[in-house]
């Protein structure tokens, strides 16, 4: 077989020559308008964008849709392709959800540690004041690259999370559109290439939030991570309706929402947000494109010279601060939600007790995205918004504390009295409990009008973010990896290696992000190369030491976890279908799961978290054949 | 068949209940899209508080309002006529939607844009060309949709209880129709015009 039959090769070198063929027409289409035939930007623009379609056709996103568009039905494919290896379907469109789940998962950790690459390198930078080997430009494009990487990281696991589990968690055979599951996933890949090769044009310095006028004035490579932002976007999108339409018509005989596992309703709460504010950065994106590409006078207020304001004058940067936050606000609950869940889900696996307030954590997930939408302008305080803005978007913004205590009370309550077990996904959960209260709790201080004044745009929002971040996403993801691997490969993971790692990342992160916050008190701006040596009475340059040493820690232990899935899916030994003694659907077939995952209708009867109640049932499979 | 092989291959029934609430949840989504350009219309076409317009030929928006608002007559006309397995109006109307659509398209795109206000004309010209391209977008692949809809159909596919495309391209359609509803107020028809 050669190596370029396989479609992700296939696709990449379409988008290659896609992005050439795009350069090409933009500049004869010039030269026929009578303009300046070469002009790097939008020959770039439009190269950008032929070149990620491109990528989608060559790889075979398209397929059979474009079967459909001549009237041809096409049966939906199954199983692995037949005329290559088993593993191809991984570099391949395949329909299957669970082989999705495990694209989004691997994409999403690459893109992980791509993002954390970014972060060593400039905290290396910071490790004295002064500048050492990055230089300020380098520097820029790295905390801008390092943020959006990661996002996109981010999005791609909580991707893995929801197409893998979800259909299974509801006893589904798979997704409601396994092809649009399959293009949501490309998306993705065309997308990050892009903004990592912004690099090679020269790059962009205003860090993820790209906030004009800056990014409308800066070099080419903010145009590559706009589009890149945007095919992420899409993904986001279209992965949306799937799971919203799985969610609320795939569900087998019996399983009303109300019995559904928790970690459905986390990602049906994360999928209202992303089905709709998505659309919200992309605007605003594509809105700073075409002032850059036309000249159209969106946000840039020094755009044209003075003279008539409204046929002449430039744009208002605050109105892309609106729309941009109107989708990063509740972008950080697209993070969360899915993640806070996987925490309610093993908390009663592993206390043997039902889930404290099922109901309630439930209703709590579509509160926190509801009350999300109301809250952006707090990233604002200080912008230059309408000041009669601040208190109400203070309040608000102090509201999503309730539907978050919530749950916090929903662990503790399943916590105590509880016949606890700690192998590594347990230690993971309650490590994620304890940085995202480290998270929950600075998150107030920064909502708070007088507070956030002296705090804004300093090292202390920074170590609020992260821990956020990782008490709500990576923690969790972690643990549901380690959980859910024996599921997915059949095989046990190394216990000893997993729990070196959680015992090497748990610490270093909170000395990592308390050591942010601490600097950032001491007087360190967020975003900024340098600092004065002499700031926290001579002490800032030991936090960024602390802070550092801790990154390289947990980077170190992501790689043993790494190390320790790729090992153990050969030597790991058989797990069995069950070896948590879950009751969630999943779990009651084989591992790793059969192409066709149910054997049998799956029919629910009882109430999910029910552990340690004897006698009692969730979900019962009618024997095969038996209908 | 066992049972497995019963719920892969879902019934069309059940196929066209996931499709209808997929294309409905796209609306949801493309709202927000749409209701972020109303909102930057209204923050921008401001002068000193006050909401304003530019001047912009009404008679040309009057006619190219009415020329959408007419071809979702005939839109519908075609839907109804396929699911009455009536061929004929259905490929009529089909193709008579489709021209009204490029007469719109022409109207925006050939008269509005080549109005005296171009996309580099400071606020009015931004938020002009941005909310009336990004419609024109939508209209232009609601009219391929509809010529791959009207292809199909002659070659004697979709019938009464089997034609979810044509369903499909035609609630696009009013949704693309209905978008304009409220851009057309918000450029030609709110606030006071200066210049
Ligand atoms: C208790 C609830 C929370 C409150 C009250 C809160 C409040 C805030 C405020 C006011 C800021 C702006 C600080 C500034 O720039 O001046 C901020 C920044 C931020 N928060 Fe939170 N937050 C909360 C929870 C979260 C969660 C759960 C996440 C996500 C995972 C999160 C992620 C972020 C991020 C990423 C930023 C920085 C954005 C940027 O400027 O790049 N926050 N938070
Ligand atoms: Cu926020």
């Amino acid at each position: 077989m050669s190596l370029f039959s396989l479609p992700a090769v296939k696709g990449l070198i379409a988008q290659i020559l896609g992005t050439i063929a795009g350069m090409a027409l933009t500049t004869v289409i010039r030269a026929l308008m009578g303009l300046p035939a070469w002009k790097a930007e939008p020959a770039w623009v439009v190269g950008a964008l032929l070149g990620g379609v491109a990528f989608l056709f060559a790889v075979g996103a398209f397929d059979d849709w474009l079967q459909w568009m001549v009237g041809k039905e096409t049966p939906l494919r199954h199983g692995p392709p037949p005329d290559r290896p088993a593993w191809t379907r991984y570099f391949s469109v395949d329909y299957n959800h669970k082989v999705i789940g495990i694209q989004y998962t691997v994409w999403g950790l690459f893109l992980l540690m791509a993002g954390g690459t970014f972060a060593l390198a400039f905290r290396t930078e910071l490790l004295r004041s002064g500048m050492q080997f990055l230089g300020l430009e380098l520097f820029n494009n790295f905390i801008g690259l390092h943020g959006i990487v990661m996002i996109g990281g981010i999005l791609l696991g909580v991707g893995g999370m929801a197409n893998y589990l979800v259909p299974l968690m509801l006893g589904a055979e798979d997704m409601a559109f396994p092809r649009l599951n399959a293009l949501g996933f490309w998306f993705n890949v065309p997308g990050a290439l892009l903004i990592l090769s912004s690099l090679l044009v020269g790059g962009w310095d205003a860090g993820w939030t790209g906030y004009p006028p800056l990014s409308a004035r800066g070099p080419i490579g903010y145009q590559l991570f706009f589009l890149g932002v945007y095919f992420i976007g899409l993904s986001s999108i279209v992965g949306a309706v799937n799971l919203l339409v799985t969610i609320l018509h795939m569900r087998p005989k019996g399983m009303s929402l109300f019995r559904m596992p928790i970690f459905v309703w986390g990602v049906f709460a994360t999928s209202l947000i992303q089905l709709t504010a998505t659309q919200l950065i992309g605007l605003s994106f594509l809105m700073v494109l075409v002032e850059r590409t036309l000249g159209m006078g969106f946000f840039d207020p020094g755009l044209a010279g003075p003279g008539k304001a409204l046929l002449e004058g430039g744009g208002d940067p605050i109105l892309f601060q609106h729309l941009f936050w109107f989708y990063s606000h509740p972008a950080v609950y697209i993070f969360i939600l899915p993640g806070l869940a996987v925490i309610g889900e093993l908390l009663p696996v592993f206390a043997r007790k039902p889930l404290f307030g099922y109901k309630w954590v439930a209703l709590s997930s579509l509160a926190i995205a509801l009350v999300g939408f109301l809250v952006w302008a707090h990233h604002m305080f200080v912008s230059g918004m309408n000041p009669g803005l601040r208190v109400p978007f203070m309040f608000a913004t102090l509201l999503v504390a309730v539907p978050t205590g919530v749950k916090f009370f929903s662990w503790v309550g399943t916590i105590w009295g509880g016949k606890l077990h700690f192998p590594t996904p347990m230690l993971f959960v309650l490590g994620a409990i304890s940085v995202f209260l480290i998270g929950g709790l600075t998150g107030p201080i920064l909502g708070t009008v007088p507070t956030n004044m002296p705090l804004h745009d300093s090292y202390f929002v920074v170590g609020h973010f992260h821990a956020t971040m990782f008490g709500g996403f990576v923690f969790p993801f972690f643990a549901a990896l380690y959980f859910w691997y024996p599921k997915v490969t059949g095989r046990m993971y190394n216990e000893t290696l997993g729990k070196i790692h959680f015992w090497l990342m748990t610490p270093a992160f909170w000395a990592q992000t308390l050591g942010q916050m601490t600097v950032g008190v001491m007087g360190m701006r967020r975003r900024i190369a340098d600092y004065d040596p002499a700031l926290g009475n001579g002490m800032i340059q030991a936090g960024h030491v602390v802070i550092t040493i801790a990154g390289f820690a947990i980077a170190f232990g992501v790689l043993l976890m790494i190390y320790n899935f790729i090992r153990s899916a050969e030597v790991g030994k058989v797990a069995g279908s069950n070896p948590w003694r879950s009751r969630s659907p999943e779990w009651q077939i084989p591992s790793p799961v059969p192409e066709h995952s149910f054997a049998a209708p799956v029919t629910v009867v009882g109430e999910p978290y029910d552990y340690g109640l004897a006698g009692s049932t969730y979900v019962r499979m009618a024997a095969a054949g038996d209908d | 068949m066992s049972s497995v092989a019963v719920s892969i291959h879902e019934s069309y029934r059940e196929k066209l209940r996931n499709n209808r609430l997929g294309l409905w949840l796209f609306f949801v989504s493309e709202a927000f899209m749409f209701g972020g350009l109303l909102a930057a219309r209204f923050y921008l076409w401001r002068e000193d508080g006050v909401v304003v317009r530019p001047a912009l030929d009404q008679q040309l928006g009057l006619i190219v309002t009415s020329v959408l608002l007419l071809s979702s007559y005939f839109m519908n006309r075609a839907e109804t006529a396929i699911a009455h397995d009536d061929r004929e109006n259905f490929l009529s109307g089909l193709l008579i939607t489709a021209f009204l659509g490029l007469v719109f398209l022409a109207g925006v795109v050939i008269f509005e844009w080549g109005g005296h206000i171009k996309p580099w004309d400071g606020v009015f010209g931004a938020v002009l060309f941005g909310m009336t391209g990004m419609h024109a977008l939508h209209v232009l692949s609601g009219v391929i949709f509809i010529l791959i809809i009207w292809w199909n159909g002659r070659k004697g596919h979709f019938s009464a209880d089997r034609h979810w495309g044509v369903e499909a391209c035609a609630i696009y359609w009013h949704y693309v129709d209905l978008v304009w509803i409220f851009f057309y107020p918000a450029l030609y028809l709110i606030g006071r015009v200066v210049h």
